[in-house]
């Protein structure tokens, strides 16, 4: 079942959309309930692969629906350290819940004090209202 | 420059029941109400309701109506008695599609051609340019309503008698009178029903609460490439012949009608390539527009709700078309492997 629309106050978000966990020198990476939302029932995610660095504002992957392709934009730069298995095998977890079970890559931050520049979920909303 | 969407009897209550609307063929239409899986899945399991009502209805009537209609249409139509139906095409001079069609036949000289809503006014002026004296066409499309009611239990929930498929009849849905058409664009049983315009709200309402899923234009397009119907548009066109395409049955090449010749020459010579049926082998949904290694084009790809994989259909060279062969798409830089499959993609048996 898709979830109900939320944006956690502990994530930062990018305006393309997507957040950030940020835990020590590592961050958890995903995509946002209105991303989903907007996108459909997820089908497929085409993951960077594993030691791969991505780069602030760059696609890092690619997520699809029935109907469409949607590229995913990093919100930080770092090195993919880890991605997640589960939804590579079941995309629809991303629906279900995208800020728990259905998070995409953990990375090891390139940059500490980059996540100061994301948007807090007050800023956030604020780029909602304006879709 | 910007150009007004037209809009269906239906609009509000797309709107009223959440519907997502996006921009087809110059209409405002459901993309999908609940969404594309749910959708497809109560179609291959019971019944769905999709508005079909952007659909062009054109009306040939006359003593050569069906003379007419013989000369621009491919399939006989000297095989069909009043109360049956006939899919065939608009063909061009070079065997090319113009559009791809249902013809009713109404009476032995009153035909009535359900067009796709792309096409409806390039089949008008073609069908006009070349009238006849004794043959009258006119674009009806505005008087009606189109829906269609596809699935397993389609008939058993509208309380329609049994019929064969391609026949239609006058009938009634709780009260409201239908053309009642064994026609559709899913795979599944079901029938089309054509309804006056004003009558087009009611019978939607009658047909949800009968127990219908509504269904958007997803939904119609991932059921439609499961069991191989082609799209005019992507899989077919003006500049893509019959042969090529697989739709040579379609084609009495023992008439004759606009591009017959060209199409016995390409039949008799084979065609260089073909429109082939895919299932996706590595994990990748296939798009429009990509490239197939060795000289082919993807036309129509999606994942298939029912197999949970990448499927599709594309031309290939006709070294490459046969069943099992493997092919490798270009998927935005990414080479992927797919299979030739035979039609249908899907089959009911195919699940347990």
């Amino acid at each position: 079942m898709a979830a109900t629309e939320t944006y956690p106050e502990d994530l930062k978000y990018h305006r393309e959309h997507d957040w950030a966990r940020v835990e020590g020198d590592e961050a958890v990476l995903g995509i946002t309930w209105f991303a989903q939302d907007a996108l459909g029932e997820l089908v497929h995610f085409e993951p960077p692969q594993s030691g791969t660095t991505i780069a602030r504002d760059e696609p890092y992957g690619e997520i699809e629906s029935v109907k469409a392709v949607s590229d995913v934009i990093a919100p930080l730069s770092g090195e993919i350290i880890e991605v997640n298995q589960k939804v590579v095998d079941a995309p629809e977890t991303v629906n279900e819940d995208p800020y728990g079970e259905g998070w995409l890559v953990r990375i090891r931050l390139a940059d500490a004090s980059e996540p100061d520049s994301l948007l807090d979920v007050g800023a956030y909303k604020h780029v909602l209202a304006e879709q | 420059m910007a150009q007004t969407l037209q809009r269906t009897p239906l609009h509000d209550r797309h709107v009223a029941l959440g519907a997502r609307m996006v921009p087809f063929a110059g209409w405002e239409m459901p993309v999908q109400y609940e969404g594309v899986i749910e959708e497809h899945r109560a179609v291959r399991t019971d019944a769905g309701v999709f508005d079909v009502s952007h659909m062009g209805e054109i009306e040939v009537e006359g003593p050569r109506a069906h003379e007419l209609l013989q000369r621009l249409l491919s399939n006989d139509l000297d095989r069909i008695e009043p109360g049956e139906a006939q899919y065939t095409l608009l063909t061009n001079e070079r065997g090319g599609i113009v559009d791809d069609l249902i013809a009713y036949r109404l009476e032995p000289f009153r035909y009535l051609l359900v067009v796709n809503a792309s096409n409806r006014e390039t089949d008008y002026r073609w069908l006009k340019e070349r009238e006849i004296s004794g043959s009258d066409v006119r674009d009806v499309s505005s008087d009606y309503g189109l829906l269609a009611v596809q699935g397993p239990r389609a008939i058993e929930r509208l309380g329609l008698p049994p019929a064969k498929p391609f026949t239609f009849g006058e009938g009634r849905v709780d009260g409201i009178e239908v053309m009642v058409n064994r026609t559709g664009y899913t795979g599944e049983d079901g029938c089309e029903l054509l309804c006056m315009a004003e009558d087009a709200g009611r019978l939607w309402d009658a047909v949800l609460a009968r127990g219908a899923t509504p269904c958007g234009l997803g939904a119609r397009d991932t059921l439609r490439l499961e069991v191989c119907y082609p799209l005019h548009g992507n899989d077919i066109s003006p500049e893509t012949d019959a042969i090529s395409a697989g739709l040579g049955w379609t084609c009495a090449l023992d008439k004759q009608f606009t591009g017959a010749e060209e199409l016995r020459r390409i039949k008799e010579r084979g065609p260089e390539r073909k429109l082939v049926p895919f299932v996706m082998e590595e994990k990748a949904i296939p798009r429009q527009g990509m490239p197939i290694e060795g000289g082919g084009e993807v036309t129509s790809g999606t994942h298939s709700p029912m197999l949970d994989v990448g499927i599709g259909m594309g031309y290939v060279p006709s070294s490459a078309a046969a069943p099992d062969t493997e092919l490798v798409i270009d998927v935005r830089g990414r080479p992927r492997r797919a299979r030739v499959v035979e039609k249908p993609i899907y089959r009911r048996e195919e699940t347990s």
